[in-house]
């Protein structure tokens, strides 16, 4: 099986797998009522991801590149930032605080200016910081919504 | 002419400056590649909460319509269309502009798209209340079978692969249906806290079209992605305008393919940019000169990639149905201010849809007149580094999402969805459908609930769903969207490269 194919396998097998939970879950569930339309949904998509998955298996699935393993590379980082960031930072730091980080990190590390030179890091500070004075004058100004502060804010 | 009578709401100050502030950020974004259409509105959703119903309305409308036609800026200065649906505009606006009529090109790009949009929204004033009365014989099954043809007709048309685009709209049937049902009572594949109110609109418009994006952009790495403007020399407006009564065949070609395209559920602009450009192209005594600079080029693609807007928001206002992903967006919009489309949208709420519907209206001649004069230094505006923009995106995502219900669950729901899409997308899967599976999920599901219950008392399931006169129209239509699809990828299924991108959602 070659790579391309594969690629297509294992999300058209994790479809199948989903589809098939669905329909298990829509057929098993009480009360019957509250789970016709379920039922309905489950069935065409259980036979789309069938065929889905048939296609993939039998190569006939050629739309989409896939994931190479350099754009995963390139991803993870800001993946796990963004990750972070919202199942941890922004509640537990605090909004401004978690998105101040967020923003400065995924800003300064998929920046192609230099690392090394003090100029690019003020200029990096003060991007991050002018950004987020927007966001707080929208947000918590105009807009006065009231979200988790953190341990600061 | 009863629209007449709602002008002046328009003109209010506070709405004006909305009106304003959206067609000029708007351009400005639309001129972003990397920024959709799409994008843009659901990011702007959330800051509408705290306005009027008429208000949020002028601004979400002058976003929809200037994004479109601010794409054309960096399609023609830095070949890069803003949106899918500019994509023609590029094919000749750049080499326009690389011999120096920058300038021209984006006067004609402007003046076609305020002609087509013009003629698109007169197009909504006058068909959208017809239809609103048409739709009163409207009953529950058939309500069941336009809300699954909506579904249908965008994953058929929508996507590369049809398997694929029916399967994204079946998983957003089935996300809609996640979350407590208020008529049985009971709880639905609530697998985690968050999920315990159901998946909110807007939250996942905002992951499934910003976050995919947002991703994108990290996946390039640390290269520097600026690519450089074209320089804009100054060109008479009174030339340009003299020039594009030369192109009347490119311009009607344009406005009519992009008015019926617009009319046609879940299809949107890309798709009509294209259309009328193969169109014109094909009609022009000139066709050897397509793709080498032509004018015409321009015209027709930028006539009907905003002579949609309109139009796409007939289907929308009277059965629900958004014509494209952006109308979907809007749809949030609506629902959230509790506007309900439909036979009486008209009659419940005049005010507010007819200010809206004027607002667009002017919103053209402003996107015009501010398209013109912006877009030699909006093109260098948007030229905003990726990881900025990236890192900008995610935050606004975040605090969009949340601002919606106070709710961190919300977010978390928001960005799962938004991975989700980015790895669909990259096997092919399309964000619109499932959008579109999403929000006409609870239409389908109450009414063919309540026609199930209905159909008990009557003649049985099977004659209340499947016969009568419209009854059999509508499912007809269903059949004949999945046969085109399928036909279509049968003809193209050996010309398909192997390793062909995933095509991004007509915004």
């Amino acid at each position: 099986m070659t790579s391309h194919r594969m690629q297509h396998v294992v999300p058209g097998l994790a479809i199948f797998v989903l589809a098939s939970i669905v329909t298990w879950l829509s057929f098993t569930q009480q009360p019957a009522e509250a789970f016709l339309f379920p039922r309905v949904i489950s069935v065409v998509f259980i036979i789309l991801a069938a065929w889905n998955l048939i296609r993939a298996v039998t190569g006939m699935s050629k739309v989409g590149r896939g994931i190479p393993v350099d754009t995963l590379k390139n991803l993870a980082p800001g993946l796990a930032v963004m990750l972070l960031y919202v199942f941890f930072g922004a509640k537990h730091l605090g909004f401004y605080l978690g998105s101040t980080l967020a923003f400065f990190a995924i800003y300064s590390f998929y920046d192609p200016a230099s690392w090394s030179s003090v100029k690019d890091w003020i200029k990096r500070i003060f991007v991050t910081a002018a950004f987020m004075a927007v966001i707080y004058a929208l947000f918590a100004v105009v807009l006065q919504v009231h979200t988790p502060r953190g341990i600061l804010f | 002419m009863e629209f007449l009578n709602y002008f002046g709401g328009v003109f209010e100050p506070w709405a004006f400056m909305l009106l304003l502030g959206g067609t000029i950020g708007g351009l400005i974004l639309g001129a972003t590649p990397g920024l959709s259409p799409t994008m843009a509105v659901a990011l702007l959703i959330p800051f509408t909460f705290h306005m009027s119903a008429t208000h949020g309305l002028v601004l979400l409308g002058a976003a929809y319509t200037s994004t479109v036609a601010g794409g054309a800026v960096s399609a023609i200065l830095l070949k890069i269309p803003g949106a899918p649906a500019n994509i023609a505009t590029a094919l000749d606006g750049n080499e326009m502009a690389k011999r120096g009529e920058g300038a021209r090109a984006l006067h004609m790009s402007f003046l076609s798209s305020g002609v087509g949009g013009v003629i698109g929204i007169l197009l909504l004033i006058f068909l959208t209340p017809v239809l609103a009365q048409w739709v009163l014989k409207i009953q529950t099954p058939h309500v069941f079978w336009i809300a699954i043809l909506g579904v249908t007709v965008i994953g058929s048309l929508d996507s590369k692969s049809f398997v694929k685009g029916l399967l994204s709209g079946c998983i957003g049937l089935w996300l809609s249906t996640i979350g407590y049902d208020e008529i049985q009572g009971t709880e639905r594949f609530i697998f985690a806290d968050a999920l315990s109110g159901g998946i909110g609109i807007i939250p996942a418009l905002i992951g499934l079209f910003a976050i995919p994006q947002v991703l994108d952009m990290m996946a390039k790495g640390r290269v520097d992605a600026l690519v450089e403007a074209l320089e804009v020399p100054k060109q008479k407006l009174t030339a340009s305008l003299r020039e594009l009564t030369r192109y009347v065949r490119a311009l009607s070609i344009g406005t009519v393919v992009g008015s019926i395209i617009g009319l046609i559920p879940g299809v949107g602009g890309q798709i009509a940019g294209l259309v009328a450009y193969d169109q014109s192209r094909k009609l022009s005594p000139q066709r050897e000169k397509f793709g080498t600079g032509h004018p015409e080029g321009v015209v027709a693609a930028e006539s009907a990639n905003n002579a949609m807007v309109g139009p796409s928001l007939v289907p929308l206002l009277t059965l629900s149905i958004p014509g494209s992903p952006t109308a979907a967006v809007l749809l949030g919009g609506l629902l959230i201010k509790e506007i309900f489309p439909g036979s009486d949208i008209f009659d419940n709420h005049p005010e507010v849809v007819w200010t809206f519907i004027n607002s667009m209206l002017v919103g053209q001649v402003l996107m015009v007149i501010f398209g013109i004069m912006i877009a030699g230094w909006a093109a260098r505006i948007a030229r905003a580094p990726a990881p900025i923009m990236a890192a900008g995106v995610l935050v606004l995502a975040v605090f969009g999402s949340y601002s919606v219900g106070q709710s961190v669950g919300d977010v978390h729901i928001m960005l799962a969805l938004g991975i989700g899409m980015f790895i669909l997308e990259k096997f092919g899967f399309s964000a619109a459908p499932l959008v579109l599976g999403l929000i006409l999920g609870p239409i389908a599901g109450d009414n063919f609930t309540q026609g199930m219950t209905l159909a008990a008392a009557q003649d049985g399931p099977w004659v209340y769903f499947f016969t009568g006169t419209l009854n059999i129209f509508l499912i007809s239509l269903v059949i004949a969207s999945i046969a085109y699809s399928f036909w279509n990828n049968m003809l193209a299924g050996g010309k398909t490269p192997a390793a062909e991108p995933a095509g991004r959602e007509a915004k």
